[in-house]
């Protein structure tokens, strides 16, 4: 009898066990709180203050080992970093705690201005560093760098980083960073010379910023390909690289705290302010808003994509000051040029199938003039967000001045009656027809909001809109085999959060050619998610591709923004500026655009 | 009795296989991607997140790579994680020191709270005593730890400021002070479990003897004239903890799943907060050798209960 109870109790535990892997399934689609810290493509997201190239503007700060005892810089992400060897990063977290102790060879200040770090100054066409031709870029190197280990950083290094991060077979996040170089030679011991493979408008995009940190050749020479993660000595290298900069790896507890001491050898080490510099992950963003502005026991946190009615009152505490600015990137929303109809089956969001009324321009333009930004910009974003007219807005320069986006549901109306849209009260009617729209976004607070005023907004002049919320390790998933995704856009409109990576727009404004639409061919991961495809815009891009004269480009892309805004081929919504926030009395962070929170920790003091 | 113990072992091997089949399965059918983090970022575009996943061996259909991890499993590989690239199971390790510290000392305080607080329940039954013990226990048994730690936080860490927001786990034990921190920050975590195990413990424990108590032998031990506190404790106790101590065993598993909420909460380093953060970032390997070690346990501590079962009930015999 007893036997036969005990099978009764291993049934139910088995029946428990099967019940466990639902669970972690059930989990996994319900992944991190901020779908929209998915979205960010700039990985910058922090932002320091203060002086940035000048560590040496510090320097009497440094003096004093005497006034601190042991003095320690807390730093809170709510995601944990969990590997150290930037190449191999798995988020944006990961970059900047591998650039407390890893450099490129320059950074973007606050200012979106290159920064020198490793590199003696900024090539460019002036002083003959950017060759004429764009086919080449020759950097300088300082002299005299070491690495922690007290060996010399030379250009070996350089080269082996580039060898590292495009070998086919490491699985490199940074590799598209380096895949357009044909070759880079050492022209000597500090000079190296990149050669592209194609003449290449943007001499930026290797080397620069958190994908471009140079690793030590020493340390990771066998570590090239496969055994990057396999060889014991490689996981070893990757939790705990060797580096340039002011602080070096003490201690790296993977998935919850990072502990940085003082580098000895570094080249400005007097002015290292902190003994020790700490970031610890995990938790959730307003508890660590509240570490910093209302306990204190933090002096920087990351990244608080918190709704602005319980940001604001953390903020007010007082011990605390936002670091806030550039952009995290623009909430927009897609419009499908495509039909989404389940009824075309495979057809389906295919760019053959040109969507019924969203290729009317009154329609779309109805659209963008029905929604309030003010109101989402003031009642939910308040200091993370602007409202904003254009898609393109980083750097400063390429920010439009010629667009206006004010709200004018009169107008609006007139161009649905105009576009042949009946108004015989609810959804308007043509050829029997009511217009409904399908509305996705990600799951997130914030996101949510944005579609209830939305949907309030757009009702107002006669449109319907069904809401749905998609988990956002879906949506932002780019899995082929998912309906849900952003990237096949089975709806209508749908709302998500972008920008470019870099200075140059370049590979940003791609996104919107003809070329890059998004269909089955090619698993729905080409870019242009909206299947916008319009010849003069494409014969506009293609011009400025060809073009390398930095003042021009400039120009066309805010030409190329105009007319994306003018056709209303997506609508901008808020110009995202997710705050982080530091104690009063931390100097250094600043707002960056294009590079990590933590670009210019070297010369932060408190 | 060994006989016994070699055939339930044996039953839990098909048992185990089964459970990682399945677990693999379900992990590989949840839709995810371990850089999805980079889904829009056009520096990290679609090939290079390819060339990923296939270094990654996730291009292969599920049941190859189910086979490949359980050939190398049952050799001692766990594999490595997705995310930072080294073995599964040193991170595993890394992990086991803050959760036995935490979920395992709140275990222990449970379990020595709720079973005073059980048997004085059930021999006062509708006292004063056992009313407010009932409606405590209901209380802690029905506020989830996501309220209970919030309201933990506001309260003790934010506006009284009492204890720590943020757990360390560098904090290095070498003085009275820095011992002190240290259970500064536990205080929070360890009550926010402390309330909800104590609770379920409490009724078990409660339940337990009212069921004794009314039996013929505990007329018969009254009716010898023993005392009445040797009644209860000699006899009553001692039978009634009988079922409480199995369901004790049957909990402890649980101690090493950790307690995702409250841990991830306070940022507490445990193995629950890994298996969530796992889970976001389509960790799998990790997610599946924790689900396993897991499930390996459950399988292990089930033969323990039923063991213990039939060491303390003379009248349970294994054959």
């Amino acid at each position: 009898m007893q036997i036969a109870s005990s099978w009764k109790r291993s049934a139910a535990l088995l029946a428990a066990a099967l019940l466990l892997p639902l669970l972690v399934a059930c989990g996994g689609a319900a992944p991190a709180a901020e779908p929209t810290a998915a979205a960010e493509p700039t990985a910058a997201a922090a932002e320091p203050t203060a002086a940035p190239a000048e560590p040496t503007a510090v320097p009497e700060a440094t003096a004093e080992p005497v006034a601190e005892k042991d003095s320690t810089l807390n730093i809170l992400y709510w995601q944990a970093p969990t590997i150290l060897n930037p190449h191999l990063s798995s988020g944006t977290k990961d970059f900047d705690a591998a650039g407390v102790i890893l450099e490129p060879l320059a950074r973007y200040n606050e200012k979106d201005e290159l920064v020198p770090y490793l590199a003696e100054e900024i090539p460019t066409l002036a002083n003959g560093g950017v060759a004429a031709d764009s086919m080449s870029v020759t950097w300088k190197l300082k002299k005299g760098v070491k690495w922690s280990d007290g060996s010399d950083f030379t250009a070996d290094d350089v080269i082996f980083t580039w060898q590292y991060a495009s070998n086919e077979k490491t699985p490199a996040t940074t590799a598209s960073n380096f895949t357009g170089i044909a070759n880079i030679e050492a022209v000597d011991a500090n000079t190296v010379k990149i050669t592209w493979k194609a003449a290449n408008p943007d001499p930026y995009v290797a080397f620069v910023s958190y994908s471009g940190q140079v690793i030590q050749k020493k340390q990771f020479e066998k570590c090239v390909g496969e055994v990057s993660m396999t060889d014991a000595a490689c996981q070893a290298a990757n939790l705990a690289p060797i580096g340039t900069n002011a602080y070096m790896l003490k201690e790296f507890k993977p998935g919850d705290v990072v502990v940085y001491v003082k580098n000895p050898a570094y080249r400005d080490a007097a002015n290292t302010y902190f003994d020790t510099v700490e970031i610890k992950g995990g938790g959730d963003a307003a508890s660590a808003a509240r570490a910093v502005c209302e306990t204190g026991e933090v002096d920087y946190s990351w990244n608080l994509q918190v709704p602005k009615a319980a940001l604001e009152p953390i903020l007010a505490a007082g011990k605390c000051e936002a670091v806030a600015g550039g952009s995290f990137g623009v909430e927009r929303i897609v419009v499908n040029f495509a039909n989404p109809d389940s009824a075309l089956g495979a057809k389906r969001s295919e760019p053959s199938e040109p969507h019924p009324f969203l290729t009317d321009l009154k329609v779309r333009q109805a659209i963008n003039k029905a929604i309030d930004r003010k109101a989402i910009a003031e009642q939910l974003y308040g200091p993370t967000g602007v409202a904003n007219c254009n898609i393109l807005v980083v750097p400063t320069a390429v920010d439009s001045p010629n667009t206006t986006c004010e709200r004018d549901v009169e107008g609006a109306k007139k161009l649905l009656d105009e576009a042949g849209w009946k108004d015989e009260g609810g959804a308007r009617t043509k050829d029997g027809k009511a217009m409904t729209l399908y509305f996705q976004t990600s799951i997130n607070t914030l996101r949510q909001g944005e579609q209830a005023i939305i949907k309030a907004n757009l009702a107002e002049v006669g449109i319907a809109v069904n809401l749905k919320a998609v988990d956002a390790g879906v949506f932002f998933s780019g899995d082929p085999g998912n309906d849900d995704t952003l990237n096949k856009m089975f709806v209508d409109i749908q709302m998500y959060t972008n920008g470019p990576s870099g200075l140059d727009s370049q590979p940003y404004l791609e996104g919107w050619t003809c070329d890059k639409m998004n269909q089955a061919e090619g698993s729905w991961n080409q870019g242009n998610d909206a299947r916008y495809c319009n010849k003069d815009y494409d014969a506009l891009f293609a011009d400025y591709a060809k073009e390398i004269d930095p003042a021009k480009r400039t120009e066309m892309a805010i030409a190329l923004n105009d007319f994306l805004i003018n056709d209303v081929a997506v609508i901008p919504l808020i110009n995202r500026r997710t705050p982080n926030a530091k104690i009063i009395g931390l100097n250094g962070p600043t707002h960056n655009t294009f590079d990590s929170g933590l670009w210019n920790i070297h010369a932060w003091t408190k | 009795m060994t006989q016994y113990i070699v055939r339930r072992i044996l039953v839990a091997i098909p048992t185990l296989m089964l459970i990682s089949m399945i677990i693999f399965a379900v992990l590989a059918l949840a839709p995810g991607d371990p850089l999805s983090q980079f889904a829009l970022n056009p520096a990290i575009p679609m090939e290079t997140r390819q060339r990923i996943r296939e270094s990654f061996g996730l291009d292969k259909p599920w049941y190859i790579r189910y086979v490949k991890w359980i050939s190398s499993m049952t050799q001692g590989d766990w594999g490595f994680s997705f995310s930072t690239k080294s073995p599964v199971i040193d991170i595993v390790f890394q992990r086991v020191p803050q959760t036995l510290q935490v979920v395992g000392i709140a275990y222990l305080i449970a379990v020595i709270i709720a079973i005073p607080i059980g048997i004085i329940s059930a021999v006062k039954q509708y006292s004063f005593f056992d009313q407010l013990a009932t409606l405590l226990a209901f209380v802690g048994g029905s506020l989830p730890s996501f309220f209970t730690g919030l309201s933990f936080m506001l309260i003790f860490a934010i506006n009284l400021q009492w204890f720590p927001l943020v757990f360390s786990s560098t904090i290095e034990l070498n003085s009275a002070a820095s011992l002190w921190q240290m259970i500064k920050q536990m205080i929070m975590p360890i009550s926010v479990l402390v309330v909800q195990q104590t609770a379920s413990l409490t009724r078990f424990m409660r339940s337990s003897m009212l069921d004794n108590l009314p039996l013929d032998y505990v007329r018969t031990a009254r009716a010898k004239g023993l005392k009445d506190n040797t009644v209860i404790i000699r006899h009553v106790v001692i039978n009634s903890v009988i079922p409480v101590i199995t369901l004790i065993a049957l909990g402890i598993p649980g101690i090493f799943a950790g307690a995702i909420i409250t841990e991830n909460l306070f940022r507490v380093n445990g193995l629950g907060q890994l298996l969530v953060t796992s889970i976001q970032n389509s960790d799998t390997p990790v997610v599946m050798a924790l689900a396993f070690i897991f499930s390996i346990l459950v399988v292990i501590f089930n033969l323990i209960a039923d063991i213990l079962y039939g060491i303390l009930d003379p009248r349970v015999k294994y054959s």
